[in-house]
């Protein structure tokens, strides 16, 4: 009891401190965790819709539609549906439905088609001659990827990642509510179930924190790496 | 060096069938710089995409060095693309890299060790009189220095043969002039091949040796530039001839002329090769009773010589004038009376 008192301060009574930061931590894991593994889902994802779609190198109608399909979908679903429909697959997975690493499947699944969807857009913004030119000069199908496909859409990627993790961070707070963990869970049970507002607040002030510093540094990577 | 028979390229498209290559023969020797000239739409990106197969043939062979290009194995044809460097209208040159690493681009995609890469970009450099820029982005040139890179890129493989598709309609007609004199002089050092396809009769004056007229997806007239800027036999042909033999304002400035009274006889005379530099005109006031008036004249050169037409007008009488005539004649210079028996 004398730890709660020691970390209480007069302006929010209510808030304590390590608590908070164990949340936060929690959320940054949760986010940094979800956000690599979405970026490789979704690059692989976007990829294939950009690849396989007419005129294009792995030119394929099936995959296209299937892929498609599998975006569009888990696109549409509501977060909040989505983890709730995805607690067996989760429990079988990670062995729980309840803690910050279970949300890391619903996260993924969820995030990764909405990634794909921005990677696809990306990959469409290169100039058709340049991919034209790597053939001229006899590029693997690999080669014209990983040298020209891949860079050239590189400023796009990463603002589509910088989006992205925003929407990760509010999909961590929305699991939190239903057993993850983190600031969500904080605000949620500790702030509003119990009356504490100032609780609640300090969840939200930590979390545009977090959502600030993503915008700049995405920003400010997105403008160095832009030669256009 | 190459060869093409019985060419042809269909796209189906909504609105049918479209024959953008219809049955094309043609042979292009080694270290000759081959020009294709046509209007918009005639099928030449068609026809130069056919040579390495970025566009499959529908039917019909291409022959590039002895290979059978649409016969190869997908690796046989990679490795025969990497010896047929191509430029193109908008440079295509990746964003993300820096003019070295632009031109290393094709030396990577071969497998060249790095140390033999930055030497051989450093050489390419100077061979396109890029010092000094290595380090720059694309966005950081102009539209000439940018195809300058392409064109380092295009040669860093030590290619064969070089496609070049409207290499030069993106640049101003100072850029222009620079970007074909750099092509004139790799054509001679390296003895590289140049297939290059255009709109402007210009780029076909200044550089190439042989010349073919595409309309509708068939070549309609070729052989050497001269000949066919001296007998150009189709009608396409001697409009193309007409934009640079004669001035812009030619035409114009004729027709107003003829309206005048007492111009007499107008003529059109046509230079070709070594006979621009004879005297004529000095001859023939020295030698017949008539006046003689320039109206409008231009000579331009080709890889082949001097080529050139003059307009004259000539008063004497019917005599003189016939005499003028067969002398003109005599000296091997083509003249043709646009105005006055
Ligand atoms: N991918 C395609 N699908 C359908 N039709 C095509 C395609 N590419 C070219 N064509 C048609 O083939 C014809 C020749 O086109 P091409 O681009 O070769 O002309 P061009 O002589 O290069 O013209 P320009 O000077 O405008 O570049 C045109 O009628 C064009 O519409
Ligand atoms: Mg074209």
């Amino acid at each position: 009891m004398s730890n709660i008192v020691l970390t209480q301060t007069w302006f929010f009574p209510n808030v304590d401190w390590s608590t908070l930061w164990n949340a936060t931590q929690e959320t940054l894991y949760m986010t940094a965790i979800s956000l690599a593994l979405t970026f490789i889902f979704g690059i692989i994802l976007g990829l294939l819709l950009f690849l396989t779609d007419k005129g294009n190198l792995w030119e394929n109608k099936v995959i296209q539609a299937v892929v498609a399909a599998y975006v569009n979908i888990f696109r549409s679903i509501p977060f909040i549906i989505l983890i709730v429909l995805l607690i067996p697959v989760t429990a079988f997975i990670v062995g729980s439905f309840l803690g910050p690493s279970a949300a890391l499947p619903a996260l993924v699944i969820g995030a990764s088609p909405f990634y794909a969807r921005m990677v696809e857009i990306g990959l469409r913004e290169i100039d058709k001659g340049v991919i034209e030119a790597a053939k001229s000069m006899g590029a693997t199908n690999t080669q014209i990827i990983f040298k020209v496909l891949l860079p050239e859409s590189l400023p796009a990627l990463i603002s589509g990642l910088t989006v992205t993790a925003i929407a990760l961070v509010s999909y961590t707070a929305m699991a939190g509510v239903i057993g993850a963990g983190g600031l969500g869970h904080l605000a949620y049970s500790h702030g509003f179930q119990r009356g504490r507002d100032d609780v609640t607040l300090m969840a939200t002030l930590v979390v545009l924190v977090i959502v600030f510093i993503l915008q700049f540094a995405g920003d400010r990577l997105t403008n160095k790496i832009d030669k256009r | 060096m190459i060869s093409l028979s019985r060419l042809v390229k269909t796209y189906q498209t909504r609105d049918g069938q479209v024959t953008a290559v219809d049955h094309i023969d043609l042979k292009i020797n080694e270290g000759e710089i081959f020009g294709i000239i046509g209007y918009s739409g005639a099928g030449k990106s068609t026809l130069i995409r056919l040579l390495n197969m970025l566009e499959e043939p529908t039917s019909g062979d291409v022959t590039i060095a002895g290979k059978n290009m649409n016969q190869l194995s997908k690796k046989k044809l990679r490795e025969a693309r990497q010896e047929i460097g191509m430029i193109f209208q908008h440079f295509n040159l990746l964003w993300s890299r820096t003019v070295k690493d632009n031109i290393s681009f094709p030396l990577e995609i071969k497998g060249v060790p790095k140390e033999e890469r930055d030497q051989r970009v450093n050489e390419l450099i100077r061979l396109v009189g890029l010092e000094g820029r290595g380090g720059s982005y694309p966005s950081q040139l102009s539209g000439g220095q940018k195809q300058r890179v392409g064109i380092a890129r295009a040669l860093a493989n030590n290619p064969k043969v070089l496609l070049c598709d409207e290499a030069t309609s993106a640049l101003d007609p100072k850029t222009t002039d620079s970007i074909l004199e750099l092509l004139v002089d790799i054509n001679k050092k390296l003895g590289l091949t140049i297939v290059l396809i255009t709109h402007e009769m210009h780029v076909i004056r200044k550089i190439c040796h042989r010349v073919a007229v595409m309309e509708q997806g068939k070549i309609v007239e070729q052989g050497d530039v001269l000949e066919v800027f001296k007998r150009p036999k189709e009608e396409m042909t001697k409009e193309f001839v007409k934009q640079v033999t004669e001035p812009e304002e030619t035409e114009e400035a004729l027709q107003h002329l003829l309206q005048e009274n007492n111009i007499g006889h107008v003529l059109q005379l046509t230079f070709v090769g070594g006979d621009a530099e004879k005297p004529l005109i000095t001859n023939i006031i020295r030698r017949f009773e008539v006046t003689v008036n320039i109206l409008q004249g231009k000579i331009s050169q080709t890889q082949n010589g001097p080529y050139g037409s003059l307009f004259i007008s000539l008063e004497g009488d019917a005599v003189e004038v016939q005499k003028v005539l067969d002398y003109i004649r005599d000296q091997q210079v083509e003249v043709e009376v646009i105005h006055g028996e």
